[in-house]
């Protein structure tokens, strides 16, 4: 039985820092901010969790097992938040996705809604994100 | 000590290693970000790795607290994340279009002295 849960938890262990690898990987290699966040957010998420988890399974006691379920479940529900809210505050703001993200649903706003596949002209559209203060109204 | 403790402890120690890697390639791109969000977002990214290098401490050393450590960590990750993002939205661009290489961060404060408020 104890092997079996040292095996578990150096699984879960190895898993999350290969996961954490991943992400890093990823925030180096992707081509902007809006492609980086795919990394960050999901894998970085996965790879600190699973290391919670670990800890949660190594000492099989309540309290830690709940405080670390609690912290999985926060660090689930607010990583995509708070890479929400980058990526929106860097759209706003101004700074375009690279030429490789060919569908750009937020720039055009009135001409092509259901298809979504405006291919020509997407990346270079100045829609209107220059001025600091249009995108905080809402 | 058992097998199951020797792969424990083996997997421990890799696992570290695997993290502190992480931890240089996300610094890498901190410094190397040509623009603001990048490195918010490699900042980000490293409280995340630091949070599992955090918990693979507290397996190391059976000291289970550490989780404590790991949720306050997120939890100021979080809050900082979505300071900064309020930040680049009052911030503006500032003239930086990828090209700037690695400036510091006093510099990014310069730039936005100059033309923040277009």
């Amino acid at each position: 039985m104890t092997d079996i849960l040292n095996v578990l938890v150096g699984l879960l262990l190895i898993g999350g820092a290969l996961f954490t690898l991943v992400a890093a990987i990823g925030i180096l290699r992707l081509q902007d901010v809006y492609m980086r966040m795919h990394a960050a957010s999901k894998a970085g998420t996965l790879g600190s969790g699973l290391a919670l988890i670990a800890v949660a399974v190594h000492s099989l006691e309540l309290d830690v097992v709940t405080r670390a379920i609690a912290g999985v479940v926060f660090f689930m529900l607010t990583a995509p938040i708070s890479a929400h809210l980058l990526a929106r505050a860097a759209y706003c703001v101004g700074y375009r996705p690279c030429a490789a993200t060919h569908v750009d649903a937020l720039a055009t706003d009135g001409a092509s809604r259901p298809g979504g596949t405006s291919a020509p002209a997407a990346g270079e559209r100045p829609a209107a994100g220059d001025q600091p203060a249009g995108g905080t109204a809402h | 000590m058992s097998w199951s403790e020797s792969f424990l402890a083996w997997s421990i120690n890799a696992s570290l290693l695997v993290i502190s890697a992480a931890l240089v390639l996300v610094v890498v791109r901190i410094i190397r970000g040509p623009t603001l969000p990048d490195r918010i977002l490699a900042l980000d990214m490293l409280i995340a790795a630091v949070i599992g290098f955090i918990a693979t401490m507290g397996v190391k050393a059976g000291y289970t607290l550490y989780v404590d450590i790991a949720i306050a960590l997120g939890l100021v990750g979080f809050l900082s994340t979505v300071a900064f993002a309020r930040f680049v939205l009052v911030r503006g661009r500032a003239g930086e279009e990828g090209g700037e290489g690695a400036s510091g961060r006093p510099d990014g404060h310069d730039h936005r002295i100059e033309g923040g408020a277009p």
